[in-house]
C-alpha cells in the first residue's frame, strides 16, 4: 500500500493543508504533489545537510548559542578586566587576548598574521591525523576481532583491559627511552589513548549485534567469512564511529600532553613554552585554536560516520531523535 | 486437504522422532522436549500452539540447525537433518526461519535484504538477484519500497519483506516463530491473508509457532497443542475449514466449534504451567 497519504483537498482546513504543503516544498526531498512515497526522490547529501542547517538557523538554538559564548566572554571580562579579582590579577582579558590575536606584529610573536601560528596549527593537526589513522587502521580490526572470535578475546582482551587504564602521561617516560628522537615518542603517545577508546568501542559494536542477524544470515546461507562482511562490519559500525569520536577527542588531548613534554612545535608546546616565558596572551590563543581544531576534527568524523550510515539517519529521523 | 491449493513443490516433510533435548540452568538440567514425536507432511500449514516457554522454539530451533538435540533425530524429506549421529544440524537455506522481532538487516536496503541469500549462495548474480528480488516484492505488495530501509518501514511491511527474503531461496519449510506476536489486531488480519497467498502461490511447507488460538485455526491445516516444559505433541487437531480461507472464516460456526475445542486443551496445558511458573519462580 505504498499510497496513503490524503490528497491535498482531503483536509478539513485549506489553512492547515497550504501550512503542510508550504513545509513539504521547504524540505529538500520533496515533489510538487507530495503524494507516494515511491514518487519522491531521494536527495542528495549535500542537499539535505543544507536544508537541516536552514532549519537550524531558523530555530532559536543559534541565539541560545550565542548567548552562551556571550555570557562566558562576559564573565571573563568582568572578572579579569572590570572588577580585576585578585586571583585572576595575572590572567590576561579578552580585550589582551583579542588584541594579540589580531595583531599584524604581536607582542609575543604569534597571531593570526605570522606564519608561526600555523606553522603550530599544522604540526599539530599532521601530529593528530597520522596518530588517528594508526590508531583507526589497527583499532577496528583489533576490536572486530576481540568481539568475534571467542579464542582471541580470551588471549588479549586481559592484557588490553589492564593496560587501557593507564593513564597516557604515565606513558611518557617510556615512550622517551623506548622511541627515538622526539616526534615518534608524541605519536606514539597520541596514538595509544586513540586505539583503545577505537578497539573497545568496535569490540561493544559487535557484541551489541542482534545475535538473531547472525542466525538469519547463516539461515541464507552465509559463510562465517560472509558474516563477518554482512552482518559483523557494518552491524558494529555505529559504535565504531562513537569509538572515533571519542578517539580524535582523546588524540588532541594525549597530543597536548605529549607536546607539552617533548616536541619542538605544535600547540601543547606552544602553550608550554608561552607558560614558561611568560607569553600568558600567547597560551589563552593557543587554547582557543586547539578547541576550535578540535571539535572540526570531531564534527569531520560526524559527518563522514553519518554518510557512511545513511539508514540509521533515515531511521533516527523517523523516530525524530536528530 | 481441500482443493485448490496450486502445490509447486511436494517438499518439506519433516519427521521428528523422539527428540529430547535438556538445558542446563544454573546448574540443574531442565528437560525442554522430551521424547517429542511428530510429522509434518510436505506442503502443510502446521501450527504449534503451546504455553510461552514450553519448548516450542527449542524445536524450531534444533530444525533449523540452530542448536543440537541430546537423542531421537529429524528429518527433512527422508534426509536425515540431525540425529544420533550428528546432533546438530547444519544449516541451510531449505528451512529459513523468519524471526519473532524480525530479522531483517537495517543496513541493508529491502531489495539487498531480498537479495542476499541467493548472492551469498552465488546462486544468482547480483543483478539477476535484485530482478527476481523486484519481482516477488511487487507480487507481495512491496513495490516502491526496495531502495528503502527497512526501518522506514511499518513492523507489519518489515514481516512481509522478511517472508519474502525467505521465499528467494525457494525453501522445502518456512519455520516461523510468532512471526506477528508484535502486531495490533488490524495489521495481523492483513498478514495472515497475505501469507495464505503467498502460501497457495507457493505450496510451502509452514512449520509456524504461535500464541494466537485464532490465528492458529485461521491459517493451519492442523493445529498441534504442545504440553507445558517438557514439550511434546499433547493433542493433535485437524482443521476442516476449506482453503482457500478469507477472513469471513473467522464468524462462521464451524471456526467457533474447532476454537472451543482447541482452547479446551490448550487451557488446561497454560493453568499448568502457570502454577510450574510459580514454583520455579
Amino acid at each position: 500500500m505504498p499510497d496513503a497519504s490524503p490528497g491535498p483537498n482531503k483536509f478539513p482546513r485549506d489553512g492547515v493543508a497550504a501550512e503542510i504543503r508550504a513545509i513539504q516544498s521547504r524540505a529538500p526531498g520533496s515533489s510538487e504533489d507530495c503524494g507516494g512515497t515511491a514518487a519522491r526522490k531521494k536527495p542528495s547529501f549535500l542537499s539535505l545537510r543544507l536544508y537541516y542547517f536552514g532549519r537550524w538557523l531558523r530555530s532559536p538554538k543559534p541565539h541560545l548559542m550565542l548567548l552562551g559564548y556571550a555570557s562566558l566572554l562576559a564573565f571573563w571580562y568582568l572578572s579579569v578586566e572590570v572588577l580585576r579579582l585578585p586571583r585572576f590579577a595575572e590572567m590576561p582579558g579578552p580585550t589582551a587576548v583579542i588584541h594579540e590575536w589580531l595583531s599584524p606584529s604581536p607582542t609575543f610573536g604569534v597571531s593570526i598574521h605570522t606564519p608561526v601560528y600555523y606553522q603550530h596549527i599544522l604540526i599539530s593537526l599532521q601530529r593528530v591525523l597520522i596518530s588517528f589513522a594508526l590508531a583507526t587502521a589497527l583499532g577496528v580490526p583489533t576490536g572486530l576481532l576481540l568481539g568475534w572470535s571467542k579464542t582471541f578475546k580470551d588471549y588479549a582482551f586481559p592484557i588490553f583491559e589492564m593496560l587501557r587504564p593507564i593513564p597516557i602521561l604515565a606513558w611518557v617516560p617510556l615512550a622517551i627511552i623506548m622511541l627515538p628522537g622526539s616526534e615518534l615518542p608524541v605519536l606514539f603517545l597520541t596514538f595509544l589513548a586513540s586505539f583503545f577508546a577505537t578497539a573497545l568501542n568496535t569490540k561493544l559494536g559487535v557484541t551489541s549485534i542482534d545475535p538473531t542477524l547472525v542466525l538469519a544470515a547463516k539461515c541464507l546461507g552465509a559463510s562465517p567469512l560472509q558474516v563477518f562482511r554482512h552482518v559483523i562490519v557494518p552491524g558494529a559500525l555505529p559504535y565504531v564511529f562513537t569509538g572515533l569520536q571519542i578517539s580524535i577527542g582523546v588524540a588532541w588531548f594525549s597530543l597536548v600532553a605529549a607536546e607539552m613534554v617533548s616536541g619542538q612545535f605544535g600547540l601543547g608546546y606552544l602553550i608550554n613554552t608561552s607558560y614558561t616565558m611568560v607569553q600568558y596572551p600567547t597560551i589563552i590563543i593557543a587554547m582557543v585554536t586547539l578547541g576550535a581544531v578540535g571539535f572540526v576534527s570531531s564534527v569531520a568524523v560526524r559527518l563522514i560516520g553519518n554518510w557512511l550510515m545513511d539508514w540509521r539517519g533515515r531511521q533516527l529521523s523517523l523516530d525524530n531523535r536528530r | 486437504m481441500n482443493a485448490p491449493v496450486l502445490r509447486t513443490s511436494m517438499r518439506g516433510a519433516i519427521e521428528i522422532y523422539d527428540v529430547v533435548k535438556v538445558f542446563e540452568v544454573r546448574g540443574v538440567c531442565v528437560p525442554a522436549v522430551d521424547h517429542c514425536s511428530f510429522s509434518i507432511r510436505a506442503g502443510e500449514i502446521c501450527m504449534i500452539v503451546g504455553p510461552s516457554g514450553c519448548g516450542k522454539t527449542t524445536l524450531l530451533n534444533a530444525i533449523a540447525g540452530f542448536h543440537g538435540i541430546d537423542s531421537g533425530s529429524i528429518t527433512l524429506d527422508g534426509t536425515l537433518l540431525c540425529g544420533p549421529s550428528q546432533l546438530v544440524a547444519p544449516t541451510g537455506s531449505d528451512r529459513i526461519v523468519v524471526f519473532q522481532n524480525g530479522a531483517l538487516f537495517p543496513w541493508k536496503t529491502n531489495l539487498d535484504n531480498v537479495a542476499f541469500g541467493p548472492i551469498v549462495q552465488k546462486k544468482l548474480s547480483k543483478k539477476e538477484a535484485h530482478e527476481k528480488g523486484s519481482q516477488l516484492l511487487a507480487q507481495a505488495g512491496l513495490s516502491g519500497y526496495e531502495h528503502k530501509y527497512p526501518g522506514e518501514l511499518s513492523s507489519g511491511l518489515q514481516r512481509r519483506v522478511e517472508i519474502v527474503r525467505a521465499l528467494m531461496n525457494d525453501p522445502a519449510v518456512l519455520l516461523l516463530d510468532e512471526p506477528y506476536r508484535a502486531l495490533d489486531a488490524l495489521s495481523k488480519s492483513v498478514m495472515h491473508e497475505a501469507l495464505l497467498e503467498i502460501y497457495y502461490r507457493t505450496g510451502v511447507t509452514i512449520f509456524f509457532i504461535t500464541h494466537d488460538l485464532e490465528e492458529a485455526i485461521f491459517l493451519g491445516h492442523r493445529v498441534v497443542v504442545m504440553t507445558s516444559r517438557p514439550c511434546r505433541p499433547k493433542e493433535s487437531f485437524t482443521i476442516d475449514i476449506p482453503h482457500p480461507r478469507r477472513y469471513e472464516v473467522l464468524t462462521s460456526r464451524r471456526f467457533r466449534e474447532l476454537a472451543a475445542e482447541i482452547s479446551a486443551a490448550v487451557n488446561e496445558e497454560a493453568m499448568k504451567s502457570f502454577t510450574l511458573g510459580e514454583r520455579e519462580g
